[in-house]
């Protein structure tokens, strides 16, 4: 059943030139039934692929040219579940925002639907390559959907800042990415990752260190770590959104597992002595990562802007899982990869719904307006407290693998932090929630700053239609840490994505992978001190929400003035992003360059 | 095999970065993109040169005949595809910037910041 693996790029992008080049031919409802009939069709058969490599792990040849004598000639697709998984959940996301899009965009122009299907084939392509320039190109095609997406009410200056922002510095992290393939080409004569990581073994040099510098941290920007995200929460702030959708639940997370593949496939075996030093890096961009997400997130009064530094918070927990560069790490960070995503898809859709019915999305602006609307504070405030992961809710789970991780490598500090800073940004979006629908608080600005709404884009909007794909992407992410067997199956996926032995044997000689054990479908318990931050961090983000509602008063206000400095970092102006990103670049490089040997 | 064309890589690499953080035009700021985009054909050509390597077709050539890398060169190809796609997008964005704000510099664009 390898034969799927290719469909879950070509179909859509088939559909996608179909969609677009029979623009003239086809009445816009058959479009749009193809482009949701594509969209069910990769999610079942990503599900059937992921059911199908649940056992062991297949790699599959295009045009059949398999390895000759060890050496790979061809072009792969390493498919295994953790892969095989983020399609699915890519494409569910994408289908969802589709089906979305039937209430919410229904007037707009019709590359959108050509544009959402590149973007899934696109992603579904770069997380099962096992080539490094075909990650390359799989990246571009997705980011250069995702600039058109962002940039698709262009009758507003926000959009067109947003979406110039995104494209400038996702195409310099592109060229990044590319200069750091091509010394690794020249090293080792190679693309394919398998074979780098076999020739680059026990070889670690200068070079390696630069090239992984440009590869990681072009992964990094796309992925909006820290100091790379500048662009995303101009982007985010600004695109429709079901579009925001697939970006802060599936798209930004392509970088994370670039990273992770790249590590365990290639930079693994130079550097096998001084794994941790790789990590400890890594870890260290998480962590500060999340926290200024979850800080930044308390500081925004634009609905979407915050959900934008939400993403960022958890897109640095989730570094921050596999920057421990174990299973149990890696594990939390997909299985919070899945929930994340449904949360987060339905607050970015619930936001579209208030932008549609209210013509805004300003915490302020709306304080108090949607006090009427009990099903979508009731998905809002849910989504919100799953992202927190208050116990066994939501990201509860990813977090719980995550804190056994870090307490298996002695760095139980690591648990605290990743815990606050997802109540930083729970905090704020209970803040606002309490604003729009209890009419809580004060209106008063302060530190929020002034309103940077966009004129609402929704015509002949649907309710009825986007609560429901708002409170089913909403379910899905809180029922994931309930699911049966779902924690031992990521263990274990993630136990077979590190092995590097295996991957290479089955990539270069086509040994098949070892199979794994049947796994019992049981509830995975926590560790005592899971239990405890969870239950702290509940009582903390109401806390936090409750202060944040009041605004600081007195001498405490002292507080916010570096807040405020932090804020004005992020200057909305595409040049300053540029510096920050070659600060980064050179920061990072020269850390490893000192540190490793 | 000299080391000057990985000099002039990075030394493009660089001036256009430098272009690109202090340009006050979205035009300028798209051009500059091109220019760190050149280095990388730069560093890929100079990667696959082989001294005295012939053009990479093998049809009529004996066997054996010294010949450059193809392999880098259709990477070339392909890079120089993506980014026409994205430079062309930038630009198009830009039209639509001068459309809005009636201007294209990039610090009076700054709406939504913070």
């Amino acid at each position: 059943m390898s034969w799927l693996a290719p469909l879950l790029v070509v179909l859509p992008l088939l559909t996608a030139a179909v969609v677009a080049g029979g623009d003239h031919l086809m009445p816009s409802f058959v479009q749009r039934a193809l482009g949701l009939g594509c969209g069910v069709a990769v999610t079942v058969l990503a599900a059937l692929l992921m059911w199908r490599v649940e056992a062991h792990g297949i790699v599959y040849w295009f045009g059949g040219w398999g390895p000759r004598n060890g050496f790979a000639i061809g072009i792969d697709f390493n498919i295994e579940p953790l892969g095989a998984g983020m399609c699915v959940v890519i494409a569910a996301v994408v289908t969802v925002a589709l089906a979305y899009s039937e209430g919410y965009v229904k007037g707009a122009g019709r590359p959108y639907h050509a544009l959402m299907l590149l973007a899934l084939g696109a992603m579904c392509g770069f997380a099962l390559s096992g080539d490094i320039f075909n990650m390359f190109v799989w990246l571009e095609l997705a980011s250069t959907a995702g600039y058109a997406l962002t940039g698709f009410s262009v009758r507003q200056l926000g959009p067109v800042q947003g979406a110039i922002n995104f494209a400038i510095v996702n195409a310099l992290a592109g060229y990044v990415f590319a200069t750091g393939l091509a010394l690794l080409y020249g090293r080792t004569g190679t693309l394919n990752l398998a074979q780098m990581g076999a020739t680059l073994a026990g070889r670690p040099s200068g070079l390696v260190i630069v090239a992984m510098t440009l590869v990681f941290t072009a992964l990094l920007t796309k992925g909006a770590c820290v100091p790379f995200h500048f662009w995303a929460a101009d982007a985010y702030a600004v695109a429709p959104a079901p579009v925001c959708a697939m970006f802060g639940a599936v798209m930004t997370d392509l970088g994370l597992i670039g990273v992770a593949r790249l590590y365990w496939l290639v930079f693994q075996a130079p550097f096998a002595g001084d794994a941790r030093t790789v990590g400890d890096l890594l870890l260290a961009i998480g962590l500060a990562t999340a926290l200024l997400g979850g800080v930044m997130a308390l500081l925004q009064r634009h609905l979407r802007r915050m959900l934008a530094y939400s993403v960022i918070c958890h897109i640095g927990i989730m570094l921050t899982g596999i920057a421990l560069l174990g299973s149990k790490g890696l594990a939390g960070t997909a299985v919070m990869f899945v929930s994340h995503a449904g949360l987060v898809a339905a607050l970015f859709l619930a936001t579209g719904i208030l932008m549609a019915k209210y013509g805004s999305i300003d915490e302020l602006t709306l304080h108090g307006r949607a006090r009427s609307e009990r099903l979508l504070a009731t998905v809002w405030f849910a989504a919100a407290l799953g992202l927190v992961g208050v116990p066994y809710v939501g990201v509860y789970l990813g977090h719980a693998l995550i804190d056994d991780g870090a307490a298996a490598l002695g760095r139980h500090w690591v648990q605290p932090i990743t815990w606050l800073a997802g109540v930083l940004a729970g905090a704020a979006l209970l803040r606002a929630g309490a604003r729009i629908f209890f009419g809580l608080g004060g209106t008063r600005a302060g530190l929020l700053g002034p309103n940077i709404d966009q004129q609402p884009f929704d015509r002949d909007v649907s309710h009825p239609l986007l609560l429901g794909c708002a409170a089913l992407a909403a379910a899905l992410g809180l029922s994931i840490s309930l699911l049966p067997g779902i924690a031992q199956r990521a263990e274990s996926a993630a136990d077979s994505f590190q092995n590097r032995a295996a991957w290479t044997a089955s990539i270069l000689h086509g040994r098949p992978q070892p199979t794994r054990p049947q796994l019992p479908y049981a509830i995975a318990g926590s560790s005592r001190e899971t239990i405890i931050y969870s239950a702290a961090a509940f009582v903390l983000v109401l806390a936090v929400a409750g202060v944040s509602l009041r605004g600081l008063r007195g001498r405490a206000q002292r507080l916010l003035e570096p807040a405020e400095a932090l804020k004005a970092l992020h200057s909305g102006v595409a040049g300053d992003y540029i510096l920050w990103l070659t600060i980064g670049i050179a920061t990072y490089g020269s850390i490893w360059a000192f540190t490793l040997r | 095999m000299s080391v000057l064309p990985y000099v002039s890589a990075a030394w493009i690499c660089a001036v256009g970065l430098y272009g690109a953080i202090t340009s006050r035009n979205l035009i300028h700021l798209a051009l500059c993109l091109t220019v760190v985009q050149s280095s990388t054909y730069v560093l890929l050509l100079a990667i696959g040169y082989v001294n005295r390597g012939g053009a990479p077709i093998f049809k009529g050539v004996k066997l054996g005949t010294r010949a450059v890398d193809p392999v880098v060169q259709s990477l070339t190809l392909t890079d120089i595809v993506v980014s026409v796609t994205v430079v062309a997008l930038i630009l198009a964005l830009a039209l639509d910037a001068h459309k809005d704000a009636g201007s294209v510099d990039p610090d009076t664009l700054a709406d939504v910041k913070g």
